[in-house]
């Protein structure tokens, strides 16, 4: 079967692949691009960790067609820190012990940069509906919820 | 393994490339099609796209709405005017799949999936499908009965008639994880008033039977009568009657068929 050309925004940067027919874009980003920041969870769109932002819209990377984010920009966890420096969403986790085994992290991240870029003091309810598709084993919850409230500035409460 | 990935301008070219070959799926916002892709299902060969601007498109200006097959959850939540169907919306996934799950792909989720559908059937939607035949419209119980039968055909939209308030219309999910999970069961009213008495009564039950189905007995026990103590405890105990649940690690059959009337009462009466 032939391959499909692909190219989109990854990250700010321009990038042309071959994909197979049916391809998702997680399995585009890990294994053609390199990137491996968004993680395979469960591939049913149940767990978030494979979350990224499509024109900065939260999308599941595992349940996405490769082939329809031609032309459209893609952002994953990869693209948060600015050089040596962590992004402060990645800051507020490191300070908050919000990673315990880590593998919801890279989902966690882009789904609480989403709500920010939208609402940039959210309030707690609030940030637990962002994250609400995305599922912590270690049920690390709270450290979570407060490091995302954390880095938007916003008070933290019991 | 690899499928083949048709991508189409228009709607009914698409329709087309699906009633010609069974081992097509059509990918909406791909919440089903792909998770049945990454699971292996060797039944899809074909996978079909149309990038239509008629099937994202959303009429609520008027007092009947019409949203496209191909509109997310998150945009009917995004829009004012949709306010009556907010509750469903927003009971359904968490933000990602509410910014890919689509209108059209819900009324083919199977149970425990498909909360919106309940919402739709419960106002008496009807959806507009284009298959090998043209262009209909169906009634959704019609659609839902026959659901199995749709793979070859391409819902364009589905629309509804504004409920009078939204006392008129009322929708419950029962989840055992908030804000998000799987619905043990989902259930809608919508409960028309004439003259202080309900008229043309309709309950919708999601997770109670293969597809969503109405609650025929309740509808009957809401029928001609005013919204009191005594209906509302008619209703709740012929919730059940009809009904076909299945086991699954949310929720016994069992365990359903005790809980709906239980729901339903409190759906009825307003009970937080």
């Amino acid at each position: 079967m032939s391959k499909i050309p692909l190219q989109f925004r990854h990250n700010g940067r321009d990038v042309a692949i071959f994909v197979d027919g049916g391809t998702n874009l997680l399995v585009a980003l890990r294994e053609l691009i390199g990137d491996m920041t968004p993680k395979f969870g469960c591939g049913q769109g149940g767990c978030g960790t494979c979350s990224v932002l499509v024109d900065g819209e939260l999308h599941l990377s595992c349940l996405t067609l490769a082939e329809t984010v031609a032309g459209r920009s893609v952002e994953t966890l990869d693209g948060l820190k600015q050089g040596p420096n962590l992004h402060p969403l990645q800051r507020a986790f490191a300070d908050h012990f919000a990673a315990q085994c880590g593998y919801c992290t890279p989902g966690m991240l882009m789904a609480a940069k989403a709500l920010l870029d939208r609402n940039p003091s959210p309030s707690r309810d609030e940030v637990v509906e962002a994250i609400s598709g995305n599922i912590c084993r270690c049920t690390g919850y709270e450290p979570i919820v407060n490091a995302i409230l954390a880095a938007a500035g916003g008070r933290i409460s019991a | 393994m690899a499928v083949t990935v048709k991508t189409f301008a228009s709607a009914s070219e698409a329709a087309g490339a699906l009633s010609s070959d069974r081992s097509a799926r059509y990918l909406g916002g791909g919440t089903l099609v792909m998770r049945a892709l990454n699971e292996g299902d060797v039944s899809i060969s074909t996978v079909v796209r149309a990038q239509d601007q008629a099937l994202t498109r959303i009429d609520a200006s008027g007092p009947r709405v019409v949203l496209g097959a191909g509109v997310t959850f998150a945009r009917v939540l995004a829009e004012r005017d949709l306010a009556f169907l907010h509750g469903p919306a927003r009971s359904i996934g968490g933000p990602a799949v509410r910014n890919m799950g689509t209108v059209g792909g819900n009324l083919f989720a199977p149970s425990p999936y498909g909360d919106f559908t309940v919402a739709l059937l419960a106002l008496d939607a009807t959806v507009a499908v284009q298959g090998g035949f043209g262009t209909r419209d169906i009634p959704i119980e019609e659609f839902l009965q026959a659901r199995d039968r749709q793979a070859g055909t391409l819902v364009l939209s589905v629309s509804c008639t504004r409920p009078a308030s939204s006392e008129a219309f009322r929708y419950r999910k029962i989840a055992r994880i908030k804000p998000k999970g799987g619905a043990v069961i989902t259930l809608a009213a919508h409960l028309p008033v004439t003259g202080g008495r309900i008229a043309g009564a309709r309950i919708a039950l999601g997770s109670m039977a293969p597809t969503q189905i109405r609650a025929r007995a309740a509808e009957r026990a809401l029928e001609g009568r005013s919204l009191d103590a005594a209906t509302i405890a008619a209703a709740a105990s012929a919730a059940s009657e009809g009904t076909s649940p299945s086991d699954n690690a949310l929720g016994s059959a069992w365990y359903r068929r005790e809980i709906v009337g239980v729901h339903l009462r409190r759906l009825l009466s307003g009970q937080e």
